[in-house]
């Protein structure tokens, strides 16, 4: 997701942010691969709107501000849903800035719920993913997490980015359907972590779609994704290589030269390669079941799986079971199923 | 602005506002002062469905089975909506009803998956094996068979029967799919293309009985007239053809095995006979307005005389396309000497059924776009055709097969069933189907419908060529059966 905060926020980087908004303003009209902020600029655009409202609401007479201010019961308050609304249109609009996202969906959906089904052997018709706990890390304005509920699974979509999040609660909220198993919490891994008990694991998967890219700190979100699975559990990832070839496709055609993703939403540094990935969440009690590699087309506005992996891939891994005893009978269980 | 005419109306109490939710709402709104009105969804009465089908004919009661039958689509909830009554048929009438429809071995295997074909074959349809096509402005013919006789090549099914069949399997999915009968539509209103904080992203329709639900997808099955077409203002592609076609169930002068269907050009329009039992036959003849009119008024034997001189006068020919058909059958004999069939002709009738002839105006019309953004069309409201070639009924099976592969792949995936995207490919794929047929159809009817000298003897020709060789005719019935 473009939530470049995300990892500033784990080291407490929160208030040289806010305070480089407007030197991050000018940066960008710079241009080029600084450290830019996409959610600074979405901050100062809900500050900007905020005044603007305020000032507008001057305007208006006073029984009418009165009465919206006071008399709503509902659990959307109606000043800041008309805040969303300039952010929902972006998350929400399938041909606007997010239209590569909505299009991923094709592949991570299928590809999350196929490995879920390989590994539980579910299969409601109707609802595949039911009984299952899935956190979206990076959820943003909720579109991955969506499509997760409508599969049936009891679905919490995280993210720092409080405005991201209201977008996406409103989002659900007409759906009676999604209502009931999707969730959202502006907050971070590492409190949801936290909270968890000690040695507890609640969630059956972890995903996080193009969110690994906007880390600081692999080694906190591997531990902290381990903690919060229950052993046995999946963590799905999908993210950029960090090769030539995705700097010259991810970076300099997509943001600069087509404009399909919105300028200095990713930093190359810090891309990481299938194989230094592997090697990370091996090394956090993960076996890394399969990669594989994805591939835009901007012409069409598809993806397709292919075999490189050199600019995006997605990536599938397995907490460790506790006991090894069980993880090899259940081996051999497998066998004769099989 | 909106909210403030919700008030107005509360205020002055229109009946519409009076009906038990309403009220409730106009209350809470005249209460509330400017909250947005349309969270309204925690009532409970203006109920979110997945699926909503406007219109409980042949093809709209298909599309019900087939969403119902669909494992991926389990737990979806579904609506049928139909302004008329529930028709159930205990008993299979004795007598024949008058509007039949023909059913490729394509519509056929859909109507198995879908759990509907054992209950038509149960009650009444009648396979033909052979169909013959010939010219009355000459002697060119042409038959289409498959071969030595065997299979099938279609079925004729009276509507009633097919519509009975759809009902009872619907009643056995009744968890899946809700049917209201007598649930005319009165309003429809659409969501706007990106959702918006404080309008609702559904598709609503409201009921002449005031109700109102609303849903993630609506499916338009509500006919040539289709009001969802209107309501989107979707451009339509249309004219009347001068035709209305006549329709009567014909008893035959003796019993025959009869599995013929039979198809005559006549230049003021085909005539046709398709098979209903061993005794009875179903006739289709679309004529001018005025002939129609005028047949509808003679007493049983005129009419009885006009269909058999119909099918069996040469008084159209004239001596030179006769000399002219008869020189190109020979010619073309020399290159394919087996190919080619005798002329036949259809059987005698004797009478017709009582009070069973009927008559009906005819038009195309093709819908510019099949699809909105929450909303899709399927079978006539999409493409009306001439009943020339049998293929309405096909061409509306076939959309409810896709949409359905589309809607299930798409729950599968976890999307929101009314996106654009599943939609667009569903247009794209009924349109390459659909608009060739309609083009052939329209083609036919043309080329069909003057006995000027020199068009005749182009379609004779054409019509003999295309007669004696086999590859080319097979081509054309694996079109038509699909």
């Amino acid at each position: 997701m473009y939530v470049n905060k995300f990892g500033r926020l784990m080291f407490g980087l929160y208030s040289r942010n806010t305070a480089a908004v407007c030197g991050v303003v000018q940066a960008q009209r710079a241009g080029g691969r600084s450290g830019f902020s996409w959610t600074a600029v979405c901050r100062q655009r809900t500050l900007w709107l905020r005044r603007s409202a305020s000032l507008e609401s001057q305007h208006h007479t006073v029984p009418c501000h009165m009465s919206a201010r006071s008399a709503s019961h509902s659990t959307v308050d109606p000043d800041e849903v008309r805040k969303f609304q300039s952010l929902a249109s972006k998350w929400w609009d399938e041909r606007g800035e997010f239209a590569a996202l909505h299009a991923m969906n094709d592949l991570r959906v299928p590809f999350i719920r196929d490995n879920l089904l390989n590994e539980h052997r579910l299969g409601h018709p109707g609802k595949p993913l039911a009984g299952l706990r899935i956190l979206d890390v990076g959820c943003g304005g909720g579109l991955l997490t969506e499509p997760l509920g409508r599969l049936g699974a009891d679905v919490l979509g995280i993210d720092p980015v409080g405005d991201s999040i209201g977008t996406a609660q409103v989002h659900t909220a007409f759906d009676p359907d999604l209502r009931q198993r999707v969730s959202y919490r502006a907050c971070t891994l590492e409190d949801l972590s936290e909270e968890e008990e000690h040695g507890g694991g609640r969630y059956d998967a972890v995903v996080a779609s193009e969110v690994v890219e906007h880390l600081a700190d692999l080694e906190t979100f591997a531990f902290c994704c381990g903690h919060v699975l229950k052993p046995g559990g999946s963590l799905f990832i999908t993210t950029l290589n960090k090769t030539n070839l995705s700097y010259a496709l991810a970076i300099v055609a997509a943001e600069q030269l087509l404009r399909i993703v919105p300028s200095g939403t990713h930093d190359w540094e810090k891309f990481i390669s299938p194989v230094d990935l592997e090697r990370l969440l091996e090394s956090n009690g993960f076996s890394v079941q399969s990669i594989q590699g994805m591939l835009y087309n901007p012409v069409s506005g598809a993806w397709s799986w292919t075999n490189s992996t050199a600019i995006n891939y997605a990536l599938h891994a397995v907490k460790a079971r506790e006991d090894p005893h069980t993880e090899q009978a259940e081996e051999s269980t497998a066998d004769t199923h099989s | 602005m909106h909210k403030l005419s919700r008030a107005t109306l509360s205020l002055n109490g229109l009946g519409r506002c009076l009906i038990a939710e309403k009220y409730v709402s106009t209350i809470k709104i005249t209460s509330r002062g400017f909250v947005c009105a349309e969270h309204r969804d925690e009532s409970g009465k203006n109920e979110v469905y997945d699926v909503i089908i406007s219109g409980g004919g042949l093809v709209g009661s298909a599309m019900a089975c087939s969403l119902g039958m669909d494992p991926n689509l389990e737990g979806k909830k579904i609506l049928l909506l139909e302004a008329g009554n529930k028709k159930v048929m205990d008993k299979v009438p004795d007598t024949y009803s008058t509007r039949v429809s023909s059913i490729s071995p394509g519509s056929a295997s859909f109507l198995t998956g879908i759990g509907a074909w054992d209950h038509i074959t149960q009650m009444r349809c009648k396979p033909y094996k052979k169909m013959q096509v010939w010219d009355a402005c000459s002697d060119a013919l042409i038959t289409f068979d498959k071969d030595n006789l065997e299979d099938e090549m279609a079925y004729i099914v009276e509507n009633d029967i097919a519509v009975a069949a759809l009902t009872k399997q619907l009643d056995s999915l009744s968890d899946n799919v809700r049917v209201q009968y007598r649930s005319k539509v009165v309003k429809y209103a659409w969501p706007m293309p990106h959702q918006t904080a404080d309008s609702i992203p559904w598709v609503k329709v409201t009921l002449a009985s005031g109700e109102t639900v609303q849903t993630k997808l609506l499916i338009g099955a509500d006919g040539p007239n289709s009001m969802v077409r209107r309501a989107l203002g979707i451009a339509t592609v249309k004219w009347n053809y001068d035709q209305s076609a006549v329709v009567a169930v014909l008893n035959l002068s003796e019993p025959t095995e009869n599995n013929v269907a039979w198809q005559r050009f006549l230049p003021t329009g085909p005539i046709a006979m398709l098979p209903l039992s061993d005794t009875e036959s179903s006739l289709v003849w679309s004529t001018s307005h005025r002939l129609a009119e005028e047949l509808l008024e003679l007493d049983e034997e005129s009419f009885v005389d006009a269909i058999n001189s119909a099918f069996w006068s040469n008084e159209n020919q004239s001596e030179l396309i006769e000399t002219a058909g008869s020189l190109f059958r020979s010619a073309l004999s020399v290159l394919m000497p087996s190919a080619g069939s005798p002329r036949q002709l259809p059987p005698s009738v004797a009478g017709i059924s009582p009070k069973s002839r009927v008559m009906f105006p005819l038009g195309i019309g093709h819908a510019s776009e099949y699809i909105r953004h929450r909303v899709a069309l399927i079978g006539d409201a999409a493409h009306r055709v001439h009943p020339l070639a049998g293929q309405g009924a096909n061409l509306g099976f076939g959309d409810v097969a896709c949409l359905t592969k589309l809607l299930s792949q798409a729950a599968f995936d976890g999307k929101d069933l009314g996106a654009i995207q599943h939609l667009l490919e569903y247009e794209t794929e009924r349109q390459r189907k659909n608009l060739p047929m309609m083009a052939a159809i329209d083609l036919m009817k043309r080329l069909y419908s003057t006995n000027a000298a020199p068009v005749v003897l182009l379609r004779t020709f054409g019509l003999q060529a295309t007669n004696m060789i086999p590859t080319l005719k097979e081509q054309i019935m694996s079109f038509a059966s699909k």
